[in-house]
């Protein structure tokens, strides 16, 4: 659980800490698009350098990048696998049936990797450079139009930070719970997978149980304070669109660009 | 003349409809501008059902609940809710926003203020509870008090005319009581706000103007601090009495009545 | 049996998730004397509860080492000492009612003594006589822990951990959230199962009056040190050290300054309880 660097906030003063959370969120939606203009190899090193380029901005040091990577390696590898094996067509290195390497194999393998280890570096650096709640906040703008269908986006939107906020005390309280039946002689990660499942009960319950009691509180909390589902209401977070988020979107634009430039016609490898 | 900011009449309610036994029985009593009124009883007199009745959490079975000459009902309650305001016994859980100025706006947010009202009223309501320099804080980095000064703060930004205060020290360390009585103080000297404090803490009661004590849903004491902790056995009461009634039962010869803490000072130097 | 807890140059660091405070405890030495009564008092965030989790391994220390009885426990290869240390040392946790989890009040406070390796009808032969030691009806065990009150829960929490007949008893703010009468019930169990039983306990307070009326010794603790240790009337003796230790004073202490200020004259002893300021008044011919 603590591995895991995708979805974590590094606080931090670099440009893309102050960018718009939205113009964030919307250039890396934007960059997953881009990646499949690219098809050949000057492309996917201008990417390279892009993504690189990015993550050198986000102040955050490149080791954290490559640990954020790793509980998604394997995955990676096997999908890099399967498109090595069955992909045919120009030199022919292994034949074993309808299991080739093939030239072409190789390189379409080298490109799916990059798009996945790119699209994590990018998606990584939108979070680790924006705060979750800044990022609801980009979210629920972005979904305004939805409103229109009657989607609830305020409803989800407040559902979402609100769990945000409370992430951390959920976090303590499993904690205590783990404490205080260690202190009672359980030991986690030890016995039998059975066993080890007994031993979720005692963690679950009391957790299930608090998290109601917590539910119950807040929601005669929030009544107090005058909440109703269906009124309008307004906001006191401000989300603030600076020269610098444009000009995020139009260096976005402008890869954009150079990719459809440099795209070579036909399949050639 | 002006209503009283508070009226409760002939209050009675139960949880369980099938059941005879009412959880408050019978209650009346009214509250003016800037009284501090503490309302003590042991558990399950009733002290927190009523707090509920009285910010429209609840619904009576009898009996009415004034706000500032206006009857609380489903109809008039939204609009009430900012006239009058509830602080919970757990700091945490009340805590909405991620940071402490989004918290205070919460309320805000829902009357649908424009942003610039809410700017200054947040910063407003801050300042009464003396947490200015925390506006951009996280919750989590919040002593206890804190938090619950912040609570009061997202009702203060309301302009609210009475504030309920539900076992909300019980949770805090001596320190953080001592901040929250002195926020407490304030408020009711310099904005006139009501106070109803519903508590177990004997100095608690002891600082308010008035002690309403229930027992079993009715009301069985109304009167000034000195005069209920004088007639009530049961009751905790304060160091300086609870050392009066010690030097009595040793046979000293103490003044009779109850005693604040300067008259016993006083009385031993004499 | 030799119960006592002895710290030797404890240093440790606490994390909850990816949040680390290093050095929440900095070189404590100390010895808690077999069968003694501590309360362990400070500001918040001074290490009070660090301390309390060293003592049955939730926490490790980084550096030293924490003896339990015979049992040492270090940084490296803790494991089996943690085990045997865990088995002396029953840990009751701030508001412990949030631990309750099983379907009968019974399968709770068997839960511990089974997972120590007692057999089932072992179990509940001392699941009856703890029920009873806390101050409930046998009738109990069979209910479930969710259907009780607040503060009939932290009864039977605390009855699952005295059911693993600990030697030594360690508490986290046992009477918070109560009202006073349930705090002064709680207190006073503890003290006398103290004594039953000989067991070495130790409690955190943020009240002084609970370290006056029950404990013997005081360990206060500042910014992960102890800043002092010894007996209750030693540490409430001079007030300008208990303000800057950001604590208070106990009300009886507090009233007797106040007096002694206003009167100008001392009384002839430190007082605690409202006995014994009653008792010097009296003495003194001023009441």
């Amino acid at each position: 659980m603590n591995k895991l660097i995708l979805g974590r906030y590094f606080p931090g003063d670099s440009i893309l800490h102050q960018m718009d959370a939205r113009a964030k969120l919307l250039a890396g939606i934007y960059f997953i698009f881009v990646l499949f203009i690219a098809n050949n190899w000057l492309s996917y090193v201008l990417l390279w350098l892009f993504t690189f380029f990015v993550m050198r901005l986000s102040g955050v040091k490149f080791r954290v990048y490559f640990r954020g990577v790793r509980p998604l390696i394997w995955l990676i590898i096997f999908t890099v696998f399967l498109q090595i094996l069955f992909t045919a067509g120009g030199e022919i290195y292994i034949d074993w049936g309808p299991i080739t390497i093939s030239e072409f194999g190789l390189i379409n393998g080298v490109y799916i990797f990059s798009r996945f280890v790119m699209i994590i570096f990018i998606s990584t650096v939108v979070t680790l450079t924006t705060k979750p709640i800044d990022l609801t906040d980009a979210i629920n703008y972005l979904l305004h139009p939805l409103r229109r269908l009657k989607v609830p986006v305020d409803e989800i939107s407040l559902m979402l930070s609100i769990s945000l906020r409370f992430i951390p005390n959920l976090l303590d309280e499993t904690q205590k719970v783990m404490d205080a039946q260690r202190a009672r002689g359980t030991e986690f990660g030890e016995g039998s997978l059975v066993q080890q499942m007994k031993k979720i009960v005692p963690i679950f319950l009391p957790l299930f149980v608090s998290s109601l009691n917590r539910a119950e509180d807040m929601a005669n909390a929030m009544e107090v304070r005058g909440y109703q589902s269906s009124k309008p209401r307004s906001s006191f977070r401000r989300l603030n669109w600076h020269g610098r988020d444009t000009i995020g979107l139009l260096v976005m634009v402008l890869l954009t660009i150079v990719l459809v430039m440099l795209r070579t016609e036909a399949h050639v490898y | 003349m002006l209503p009283p900011r508070l009226q409760v009449e002939q209050l009675t309610f139960r949880y369980d409809e099938r059941k005879q036994e009412n959880t408050l029985e019978n209650v009346s009593f009214t509250v003016q501008k800037g009284e501090w009124l503490a309302v003590v009883g042991h558990n399950g007199s009733g002290k927190s059902t009523l707090a509920r009745l009285l910010v429209g959490l609840l619904t009576p079975n009898e009996g009415s609940v004034h706000i500032n000459g206006i009857k609380l009902d489903e109809d008039s309650k939204w609009k009430l809710r900012s006239q009058i305001g509830l602080i919970f016994q757990n700091p945490e859980n009340q805590f909405i926003g991620t940071t402490v100025k989004d918290d205070v706006a919460f309320a805000l947010e829902n009357m649908n203020m424009a942003y610039d009202e809410m700017k200054v009223r947040v910063e407003q309501a801050l300042e009464m509870v003396g947490l200015e320099d925390f506006a951009e804080y996280d919750p989590s980095r919040l002593s206890g008090g804190q938090k619950q000064r912040v609570a009061i703060a997202g009702l203060l930004a309301l302009n609210p005319s009475i504030l309920i205060l539900d076992e909300a020290m019980v949770m805090l360390d001596p320190k953080s009581r001592k901040e929250l009585m002195e926020t407490l103080s304030n408020l009711k000297t310099n904005n006139h706000i009501t106070i109803i404090s519903i508590t177990h803490d004997m100095n608690e009661a002891q600082a308010a103007d008035r002690i309403l004590m229930l027992s079993s849903g009715q009301i069985l004491h109304d009167g000034e601090p000195a005069e209920v902790f004088q007639k009530e056995p049961t009751l905790d009461v304060p160091f300086a009495e609870q050392l009066r009634r010690e030097l009595e039962n040793r046979g000293s010869k103490v003044p009779d009545g109850y005693m604040t803490e300067d008259e016993m000072v006083r009385w031993l130097c004499r | 049996m030799v119960m006592q807890i002895r710290l030797d140059t404890v240093t440790a660091d606490y994390r909850v998730g990816p949040i680390r405070s290093p050095k929440i405890l900095n070189a404590v030495s100390t010895t808690v004397k077999s069968k003694s009564f501590s309360a362990v008092v400070g500001h918040t965030g001074s290490g009070k509860s660090s301390l309390l989790k060293l003592t049955n391994g939730l926490l490790l220390p980084t550096s030293g080492q924490v003896e339990i009885g015979d049992h040492i426990i270090k940084s490296e290869n803790p494991k089996k000492s943690v085990k045997a240390a865990r088995k002396k040392v029953g840990m009751v946790f701030q508001f412990p009612e949030s631990q309750l989890f099983a379907e009968t009040v019974e399968k709770d406070i068997i839960f511990g003594p089974l997972n120590f390796g007692m057999s089932v009808e072992e179990a509940k032969v001392i699941a009856k006589e703890v029920i009873v030691q806390v101050g409930l009806e046998v009738s109990i065990l069979k209910k479930s822990p969710f259907s009780l009150s607040g503060g009939q829960k932290r009864r039977v929490a605390i009855a699952g951990i005295l059911a693993m007949n600990p030697d030594i008893l360690v508490l986290d703010e046992p009477g918070a959230g109560l009202d006073p009468k349930g705090k002064k019930e709680i207190m006073s169990l503890i003290r006398s199962w103290h004594e039953e039983k000989g067991l070495t306990t130790i409690f955190v307070t943020h009240d002084m009056d609970d370290v006056a009326l029950y404990a013997d010794e005081v360990i206060v603790m500042e910014k992960g040190s102890i800043a002092f240790q010894g007996t209750v009337r030693d540490a409430f003796r001079d007030a300008d050290r208990v303000r800057n230790w950001h604590l208070e004073l106990p009300e009886a202490r507090r009233f007797q300054l106040k007096l002694e200020k206003e009167k100008a004259v001392s009384l002839p002893r430190v007082c605690l309880t409202l006995n014994e300021l009653a008792d010097v008044l009296i003495e003194v011919g001023l009441a």
